[in-house]
């Protein structure tokens, strides 16, 4: 049998208005918001999704990202859903919605919780979005970290890989934290013939990818 | 491939700041869930399982002054300190990790701390992390596992794996959660609390009592210190549903996926299932359904929420912390507000203390965000 190689088959990266797909800028915008911005790139795409306009923003940046990096892949027609995987991490956890729930229950004369709002308190919610999207079953967490850390994530993936729990994953930084946002996703897969100019899975290459443009 | 073992474990809850004062309490039929009235955490009295100030405060003082450390932060030293001190590990060197597991952390201090502060603030989860890594004189940057209600079995599930590997040597993996204003509001916004303790697999239960806590377990490959009464950690996968996020998928799939997964690799029959059972009318269908398309439908199985309420993420740890103690003691504990039986599909609920042969534990957990996780832990 032939040796298996871990590529980084496709990036997206999106960060000051601007969406890099695989070294290519396809998107620009001037925006003000960071949601004014992600729902441009929706429509720009022409994207048909209506549970878009549900979600928060760090679901909306992480769907976005995915929906780039996976576009006319057929990835069901490619992997059975339970074999692909999901590792997702940033700094602030869910905190641009924990601040608008927090809002909700400041006061006692203006309380007002929601639970469409609860609901995307947890960081994880943006990996079930992305698993519903495309249906997804396979293995998949979200770590918490002060910033991207490459050789973690590299080594958690690697051992998805090695021990067969997976055969290809998502893996990346979705983040965003009042205007400032940023999403790096890199779809990792397994190849026994290395086609030339393709980026080899490792954490150096993942952090040269997250770098380009910061 | 390594074998791995908890060689100490912690529970700090309503019921107690060890592991045996827990399951004192539990086995005795005690509950930790009451009702409470406290306008700084809700405009409404509610029930919850709540960890004692005063004691907390007295248990954490023998370590560090608790004006430096907040509320949750105390919780999970008195925690790792508990543990720890049934071992002579050392924990200091590169070859130890922690792995902090929680949905919310510090999240009683988010109208408090100014989250904007270019210096960071105790809300942000590795924040509170790194300030544990220096007090507790950990070589490594924690991970932190951030997954709704598997966060903490899916923390040992990672843990377990890293020593597999021999990534390291030791794993510290603290799970833990407060009840706070936050998230009590968003579950009642959600109409999920039950007014009154919660009843697991109950025809009658209403839905879920919130509780808090913190649990430790301590995995290691290394003999040399493991004690007599030894519990291995087997394989243990996650599966997420695709269906829907804040509703269990009706099917049990990504439950039922991560059940599979983990009987496959463990080649290990199951003579015992701590269930997540929350007591929410669908959570509770949804396992019902997932266990017995797993086949597993006549295997005793029973849940913890009746004594700690949901710990969000503490519950993984310290209910596979139980269900250990349970295969050690070969004594299985009652489901707690647990009467009638109240699922579509039948299952084989524990509904009182007794004695059984048991060599092994299947521990499952469900979250939001179509969450699943199994784990199977044996003698």
């Amino acid at each position: 049998m032939m040796e298996e190689k871990y590529i980084i088959s496709d990036y997206c990266i999106i960060r000051n208005n601007r969406i890099v797909l695989n070294g290519e800028v396809v998107y620009t915008g001037n925006e003000s918001s960071p949601g004014e911005f992600f729902s441009a790139a929706y429509r720009y795409f022409t994207i048909s999704y209506a549970k878009f306009f549900k979600m928060d923003n760090l679901c909306k940046l992480g769907f976005l990202a995915s929906e780039l990096l996976l576009r006319g892949k057929n990835i069901n027609d490619v992997y059975p859903g339970d074999e692909v995987g999901i590792l997702l991490s940033n700094a602030g956890s869910s905190i641009d919605t924990d601040r608008n729930h927090q809002k909700s229950i400041s006061k006692r004369d203006e309380y007002f919780p929601s639970p469409s709002v609860f609901v995307y308190t947890l960081a994880n919610i943006v990996i079930g979005e992305i698993c519903i999207r495309h249906k997804l079953f396979g293995e998949s967490f979200f770590l918490i970290e002060k910033e991207f850390d490459a050789k973690r994530s590299y080594e958690q993936v690697k051992q998805w890989l090695d021990e067969q729990i997976v055969r290809c994953c998502i893996t990346g930084w979705v983040e965003i934290d009042n205007d400032r946002y940023e999403a790096v996703l890199y779809f990792i897969q397994k190849t026994s013939v290395l086609q030339e100019g393709i980026a080899i899975f490792d954490a150096e290459k993942l952090t040269d990818i997250y770098l380009l443009g910061k | 491939m390594k074998e791995v073992y908890i060689i100490s474990d912690n529970i700090v809850s309503s019921l107690g700041f060890s592991t045996p004062e827990n399951i004192k309490r539990m086995q005795s039929g005690e509950t930790g869930i009451r009702q409470w009235e406290d306008q700084s955490l809700s405009p409404v009295p509610f029930w919850a399982s709540r960890v004692d100030d005063i004691r907390l405060h007295k248990c954490f003082s023998a370590h560090a002054d608790p004006k430096d450390f907040s509320r949750f932060e105390q919780m999970v030293v008195c925690s790792v300190k508990e543990a720890l001190s049934h071992t002579s590990i050392d924990v200091s060197d590169e070859k130890t990790l922690f792995i902090l597991s929680t949905t919310k952390g510090n999240i009683d201090l988010l109208n408090k701390a100014d989250t904007n502060s270019k210096a960071g603030s105790p809300v942000y989860l590795w924040q509170t992390a790194s300030k544990l890594q220096h007090y507790l004189n950990l070589a490594n940057t924690p991970m932190v596992v951030s997954n709704a209600c598997i966060s903490g079995l899916m923390a040992i599930i990672v843990g377990s794996r890293l020593i597999r590997t021999g990534k390291y040597e030791k794993v510290i993996v603290t799970g833990a959660d407060l009840v706070s204003e936050f998230v009590l509001s968003g579950f009642n916004s959600f109409l999920s609390l039950s007014n009154g303790p919660c009843r697991p697999f109950d025809k009658n239960r209403q839905g879920l009592s919130l509780g808090e806590g913190a649990g430790t377990v301590i995995l290691t490959s290394d003999l040399h210190v493991i004690r007599a009464h030894k519990i291995r950690v087997g394989y243990g996968f996650s599966s997420n549903d695709a269906n829907h996020i804040s509703g269990p998928s009706r099917t049990g799939e990504g439950l039922y996926l991560a059940i599979r997964k983990t009987l496959e690799k463990n080649k290990s029959r199951v003579d015992y299932i701590s269930a997540h059972g929350t007591a929410t009318p669908f959570n509770d269908e949804m396992e019902s359904v997932a266990i017995t398309r797993s086949c597993l439908q006549d295997i005793p199985v029973n849940s913890y929420k009746g004594y700690w309420g949901h710990t969000l993420g503490a519950a993984g740890v310290i209910e596979s912390i139980a269900g250990a103690h349970s295969l050690i003691s070969n004594q299985l504990i009652r489901t707690m507000g647990f009467s009638e039986p109240g699922t579509t599909h039948p299952l084989a609920i524990i509904d009182t203390n007794r004695k059984a042969a048991l060599n092994s534990c299947l521990k499952i957990a469900s979250g939001f965000g179509g969450c699943n996780a199994a784990l199977l832990l044996y003698k």
